[in-house]
Parts: C-alpha cells; sequence; structure tokens
C-alpha cells in the first residue's frame, strides 16, 4: 500500500469517527404519521419549524461520547440511541384512569394541575380552564384560532432553543404536538403554583414522549412553575423534553422540577431559561430515578441586575445515571448566578455535574458562585464533577468548586463524642446533607412530598470509620 | 474524701501518631470525683493529644499505658460508649455539622446517652424544658438552636454550644480542650459559669489551657504542667500563676537542673 493510499485509510477513518450516531427508522414512520394525523390543523410556519428541525435531526442524528465532545463525555446514550420508540397514536391514548397514578403524582387541589400521559395533554384531568384572567395557560394548537396567542408562540417558539442545537432538540422539535403556552400577563402574581405532571408508564412497547414548553412571564409578573416528570414502567420509555422560559424585565419565575420516572425510562431534558432585566430566576431540581437522566439547563443572562439561583439534589442508586449540564451565560453587567447542587450517590450508580459560568466581554460586576458537592456511599458509585469558569470581563467576582467522598470522620468523631452511634450520626449527617436543597422549597406541600421521597429512601449506611 | 475511688487512672500512657512520631511519653495522672484538675503546657506539649486519647479520637496509637475509667479500661472502647458512660470533651476547634439542626444534634445526643443508661428518650415538651434551662446558664440565643450545628456561628457562639452540651449531657467527667481560648471577658466568664454549674463533688473535669484568667472563675484542685509528653511537674493553684510571670522556661530549667 503506497503512502497516499494508507491517508486515503486515516481520513475514512476519522470521518468515520463522528460526535453523532444516526436514528432508527421508527423516528421516520412517526414523524410521517404526526404529520397526517395533525399536520392539517396546523399553520405553515409551525409545519416549517418542525420540518426543519427533522431535517437537523436526520442530518445530525444524536450525539456521541466520543472524543471531542466534551458535552456528552461521561454520559454513554448509545442504548438510547439504537433503540426504536414509538409515538403513542391517537387510539392509544386514555386508556389510564387517575387512579392509575395518584400515588406517583405530587399535587394538591389549591394548585393549577396540569397532567400528561405519555406526552398527551390530558384535559379532563387538567385545570386550565377558568383561571384567573391574569394567566393564559394553554396546548398550541388550542390557539392558533387566537391571534395575540398565535403570534406569541410564533414570536417565541424554537427562538431560544434552536432545533440546531443538538439532537435531542431537533427530535422534541420535530414532534411538537402537545405543547403548551404558559403566558404570565403583565403584572400579574400568580399565587397558584402551575403544576405540570409528565407521567411516562406505557407497558406496552418502548414510548417516547416529547414535553414541550414556552414560558413567558411579562413584565413584572411573578409565578411558581413545578414540572415532575414521573412513571414507574417495567420497560424502556423515553421522555424528551424542551422548555423555553422567558423573563421579561422584573418579573420573578420560582421553578422546580422533579424527575422521578422510575429505573428503566429514558430522559433527555432541556431548558432554557432567558432572562431580561432585574428579574429573578430561582430554580430547585430533584432528580431521583431515571435509567439515564439528563438536565440540560443553560441560563442566558440578557439584562442588567439579574439574579439567578440555581439549586440540585440528585439521589442515585442501582445502575442509574444521572447527569446535570448546567449552563450559566453573564451577558449583561450586574449579574448575580448562584449554582448549588448535591449528590448523593448509592451502589453503582453513577452521576455527571457539568457546570460551566460564562461571563462575557462587559459583564461587569458580575457576581457568581458555583459548587456541586457529593456523597459517594459506596466504592462502586462514580461521580464526573467539572466545574469550570470562563471570564472575559473585569471587576468581577466569581467562585466554584467541587467536592466527592465520604463524610469527614472528624465530623463523625464529633457525633460519636456526643454519644450518638456511627449508624445514626451517617443517618443525620445525610439526611442533612440532602436537607440542605430541600429546605429551599417554599411550597409546603411540595416540600413534604420531596421529604417524603428522598429522605425516607435514604440508605440506612453506617459510614466507614 | 481523697480515699474514694478515682474516677480516672492514666498510668504510663505513650501515644504515638502514624509515622511513629511520640507524643505522649508516659503519662501518669489520677483524677478523683470532684476534683478539678489543669494541664498546662507549651505548644506541642501534648495537652490536646491526651483529651483526644481520652475521649477516644481515632488516629492515634496507643504504645503502651492504661486507662482506667470508673474501673475499666476503656483503651479499646468505641468514642460513643465513653461518653454514654459519663465522658466529655469540650472540642477546641468544634466541628460544623452542615444540614444538622442544632436542636435535633441535642436531642439525639440526650437521648442517646438516656437510652444506654436505661432511660426512656425525652419527649419533646421535657425536652425542650430542660433545653430552655441549660440555655439560660450559657445565654444562648435560642435562634441558634434553629440553624445547622455551629454553621454560621461566631467563635464565641461555638464556644458556648460545647458548654451547653456539657451541661445538657451531665457527664460525670468533663474534659475541655482549649474552651477558654479566642474568647472575650464576657464569654469567658460565661463558659466559667457553666463549667461551674456542671462541677459538683461528684462531677470532675480536667481542663486544658493555656491562660490562667479562666482560673480566677473556678477552683482547680491541681495544675499540671505537660512538656515533651509528660507531667513534669504539679501543683496547687499557686502553680498556675508562678507559670504566668515565669513562663515554661522556668520549669525546663528547674528539670534539667535536677537532672
Amino acid at each position: 500500500m503506497d503512502s497516499r493510499n494508507n491517508i486515503k485509510e486515516i481520513l475514512k477513518y476519522h470521518k468515520n469517527m463522528t460526535t453523532s450516531t444516526h436514528i432508527p427508522e421508527q423516528y421516520n414512520e412517526d414523524y410521517k404519521k404526526l404529520n397526517e394525523e395533525t399536520g392539517h390543523l396546523e399553520p405553515n410556519w409551525l409545519k416549517d419549524i418542525r420540518a426543519k428541525a427533522f431535517q437537523n435531526l436526520s442530518k445530525n442524528g444524536f450525539p456521541t461520547k466520543r472524543k471531542g465532545n466534551e458535552k456528552w463525555k461521561y454520559t454513554n446514550i448509545s442504548k438510547l440511541s439504537k433503540t426504536s420508540f414509538s409515538l403513542q397514536t391517537i387510539e392509544d391514548q386514555n386508556i389510564l384512569k387517575k387512579d392509575d397514578f395518584t400515588n406517583l403524582v405530587i399535587s394538591n387541589e389549591s394548585w393549577i394541575n396540569i397532567i400528561f400521559i405519555n406526552g398527551k395533554l390530558q384535559t379532563n384531568l387538567s385545570g386550565i380552564e377558568n383561571l384567573n384572567p391574569e394567566i393564559t395557560i394553554t396546548k398550541f394548537s388550542d390557539s392558533f384560532n387566537d391571534p395575540i396567542k398565535k403570534q406569541l408562540i410564533r414570536d417565541n417558539l424554537s427562538k431560544y432553543s434552536s432545533s440546531e442545537q443538538d439532537g435531542f432538540t431537533s427530535l422534541n422539535t420535530a414532534f411538537i404536538r402537545d405543547g403548551i403556552l404558559i403566558n404570565i400577563h403583565e403584572n400579574a402574581e400568580i399565587a397558584r403554583p402551575i403544576n405540570l405532571s409528565f407521567i411516562s408508564n406505557s407497558t406496552e412497547k418502548p414510548t417516547v414522549s416529547y414535553p414541550r414548553l414556552l414560558v413567558i412571564a411579562n413584565k413584572n409578573s411573578t409565578a411558581t412553575i413545578i414540572e415532575n416528570y414521573i412513571g414507574d414502567s417495567s420497560i424502556q420509555n423515553f421522555t424528551n423534553s424542551v422548555s423555553e422560559i422567558i423573563l421579561n424585565d422584573k418579573s420573578k419565575i420560582s421553578h422546580y422540577r422533579l424527575l422521578n420516572e422510575g429505573d428503566n425510562t429514558f430522559h433527555i431534558e432541556s431548558s432554557r431559561v432567558t432572562l431580561k432585566t432585574a428579574t429573578v430566576f430561582e430554580s430547585t431540581s430533584f432528580s431521583k430515578s431515571s435509567k439515564i437522566g439528563r438536565y440540560d439547563l443553560k441560563v442566558n443572562i440578557e439584562g442588567e441586575n439579574s439574579y439567578c439561583n440555581l439549586n440540585g439534589l440528585y439521589l442515585t442508586s442501582g445502575t442509574q445515571h444521572i447527569d446535570n449540564y448546567i449552563n450559566i451565560d453573564h451577558i449583561k453587567p450586574k449579574g448575580t448566578s448562584r449554582l448549588n447542587y448535591k449528590g448523593i450517590l448509592t451502589e453503582k450508580s453513577r452521576a455527571v455535574f457539568g457546570g460551566t459560568v460564562w461571563v462575557r466581554e462587559g459583564a461587569m460586576k458580575t457576581d457568581s458562585i458555583q459548587s456541586d458537592k457529593n456523597l459517594l456511599l459506596s466504592d462502586e458509585a462514580e461521580i464526573d464533577s467539572k466545574p469550570a469558569l470562563f471570564i472575559y470581563a473585569d471587576d468581577v467576582l466569581c467562585a466554584h468548586g467541587a467536592t466527592a467522598g465520604n463524610i469527614d470522620p472528624e465530623t463523625l468523631f464529633y457525633m460519636r463524642s456526643r454519644g450518638i452511634d456511627l449508624q445514626t450520626a451517617s443517618k443525620l449527617l445525610i439526611n442533612g446533607f440532602a436537607s440542605e436543597i430541600i429546605n429551599k422549597v417554599d411550597i409546603p406541600d411540595l416540600k413534604k412530598s420531596l421529604e417524603k421521597l428522598f429522605l425516607e429512601s435514604l440508605p440506612n449506611y453506617k459510614l466507614e470509620f | 474524701m481523697k480515699k474514694q475511688n478515682p474516677l480516672l487512672e492514666i498510668k504510663d500512657l505513650h501515644v504515638s501518631v502514624e509515622d511513629g512520631i511520640k507524643i505522649l511519653n508516659g503519662i501518669n495522672l489520677t483524677i478523683h470525683p470532684g476534683e478539678i484538675h489543669v494541664i498546662m503546657g507549651p505548644n506541642g506539649s501534648g495537652k490536646s493529644t491526651l483529651a483526644n486519647v481520652l475521649s477516644g479520637r481515632p488516629g492515634y496509637n496507643i504504645d503502651s499505658g492504661e486507662i482506667i475509667f470508673k474501673g475499666q479500661n476503656i483503651i479499646n472502647q468505641d468514642p460513643e460508649i465513653r461518653a454514654r458512660n459519663g465522658m466529655f470533651l469540650a472540642f477546641q476547634y468544634p466541628m460544623e455539622l452542615p444540614g444538622v439542626r442544632t436542636w435535633q444534634f441535642l436531642k439525639a445526643s440526650v437521648d442517646a446517652v438516656r437510652l444506654h443508661n436505661k432511660l426512656p428518650e425525652l419527649k419533646i415538651k421535657e425536652f425542650d424544658k430542660l433545653l430552655e434551662e441549660k440555655k439560660a446558664i450559657v445565654e444562648m440565643d435560642s435562634e441558634l438552636l434553629k440553624r445547622s450545628v455551629n454553621e454560621g456561628f461566631s467563635g464565641g457562639e461555638k464556644k458556648r454550644n460545647e458548654i451547653l452540651q456539657l451541661c445538657l449531657l451531665n457527664p460525670i467527667f468533663a474534659m475541655l480542650d482549649e474552651t477558654d481560648s479566642g474568647l472575650d471577658i464576657d464569654a469567658l466568664q460565661i463558659v466559667a459559669k457553666g463549667v461551674k454549674d456542671f462541677h459538683s463533688n461528684i462531677n470532675s473535669v480536667m481542663l486544658v489551657t493555656h491562660y490562667q484568667r479562666i482560673l480566677n472563675h473556678l477552683s482547680p484542685n491541681y495544675i499540671h504542667v505537660l512538656i515533651d509528653g509528660k507531667i513534669v511537674k504539679s501543683g496547687d493553684k499557686s502553680l498556675s500563676l508562678e507559670l504566668e510571670s515565669k513562663g515554661y522556661e522556668w520549669i525546663r530549667e528547674t528539670i534539667s537542673k535536677k537532672s
């Protein structure tokens, strides 16, 4: 073989080392089916958004953890990429009764409860009609007759989460069907938490759902949003969620998110949050169970004097894999961001934390702290924590750190010297570690449910001494 | 009085740390019920090590010797068992316990000791009453009880919290490891008040300190000077005054003259 051929071989080899894979045929079929079912009901611009997204998906495929793809370095989704997940057709739906999942759903009569089952909005189980006139909650497809709502969706949908961003956002965008618009009107103070439950429990065949959320907080408005992803199916389902949240000047959103879909479900979620001037975004994320659960949250601070406080708790067991991929982008000056995630890892589970804060040129007087702390309660558990800071501005205050390990023996000794045995001491400390995040929840009933979900399932663990 | 059985007997105790470095070189010390013993000495002489070893802190090798507490050699006893049997160490640097509320921690400690002594756990109301009474002694702010243990506490608040624990657990033998260091006059008085409140003709104290000033508030029976891991001189309260004016060099000189 001459050297020229050799180079050709090498080039061919490298061409095959792509950072994405191609997609199962099932998505093609379902895309066609979706167009046949609902295509005639949607406006052309939405059809175009979806078509473009599907093109991007076919072109780019799903990401892989190959070299050069830092974003997916520690999360192997090859199994997910290869599995054929079906979209639930109209006939399949509504086979579930409320009783089938009441034990899973966290809700309260005083909240605005919205329930989706396998991606389909359950209007009969949800309370989005006759709401306070200061808020609009509607399915995209129900709003095309209303010029104002239609325009809002057209102006914002897919603008913050581009379908070019990655294969999973393309996939979600291509399959927008039961997307929801939450529009909080100017000066509105919505006291009732808006509680969205996405239940994934198809037991017939691997099923995919595509939750899609567009939240617009208009000037000077306040609201609380809860996103619950729950399920307990014995088969592998896939939830592919995308939300776009826009906070206009002086608005405030408190956002809670819970991932508890059982040990078999794949969960890929992307959230894009845009902060205009003098806004407050508080986010508290909880991950309890998922086969592979990825939360890709990005907050863009596009206005001055804005504040975001992102907290997270993940508790992993078995062979679960939880990946929190958090980015905060300080584009404008005087922004404050707090990023505080904590993990408790048991058995053979694995977690990934990628936390990156960008301080762009001109974003002076940025104040940012990020931290990721992990308790590894098993020798076989693994955490890959990678906090990073990229600062291109002067006069900023930034700090970051990550810890991983067992509980400090000195701390345990302190407790033992007060008569507390090792097991009780361990439990108090593990509880305390988790409570720091749970205590950030401002809604008493939600807090109670989370305490039950997390603290009661903490392992009875005797830390090594 | 002195014919009583000793509460604690340390016999020829030799202790080293991991690298084989010897810290204690044959300590002999007997403490009877109701006595206050003060351990003084220059930095690095082994004062804190002595208190830590007695409390059962891991990380030390006991090369030889005995620690007899209430008639039992406790060298191999877990720290929680020693604590339940009435031994207490007020830490020089109390640990922070993030997420563990002070109230919860105090209740867990009190209950652990009670259960060991065949007493039922305290009901919340009973515990709160006890807590109310004891925290008044150390003038502890109620707000601190709701916070995580020692987290965000000032130096003085941490030390008060130690003394609060002492008063709540009411052990039979309390060791105070430089509890008086870094305290202002008011805080020092409060700490001394707590120790006085605890001390009785049954309860004994071993106080590790650098300063004479806390001794003005207490009435120690013995002052021991520890140098290079050995008690080189013992005396009554006047020894501490002499040390304050002459320093440890004076002791070193006296020893070398003798030998």
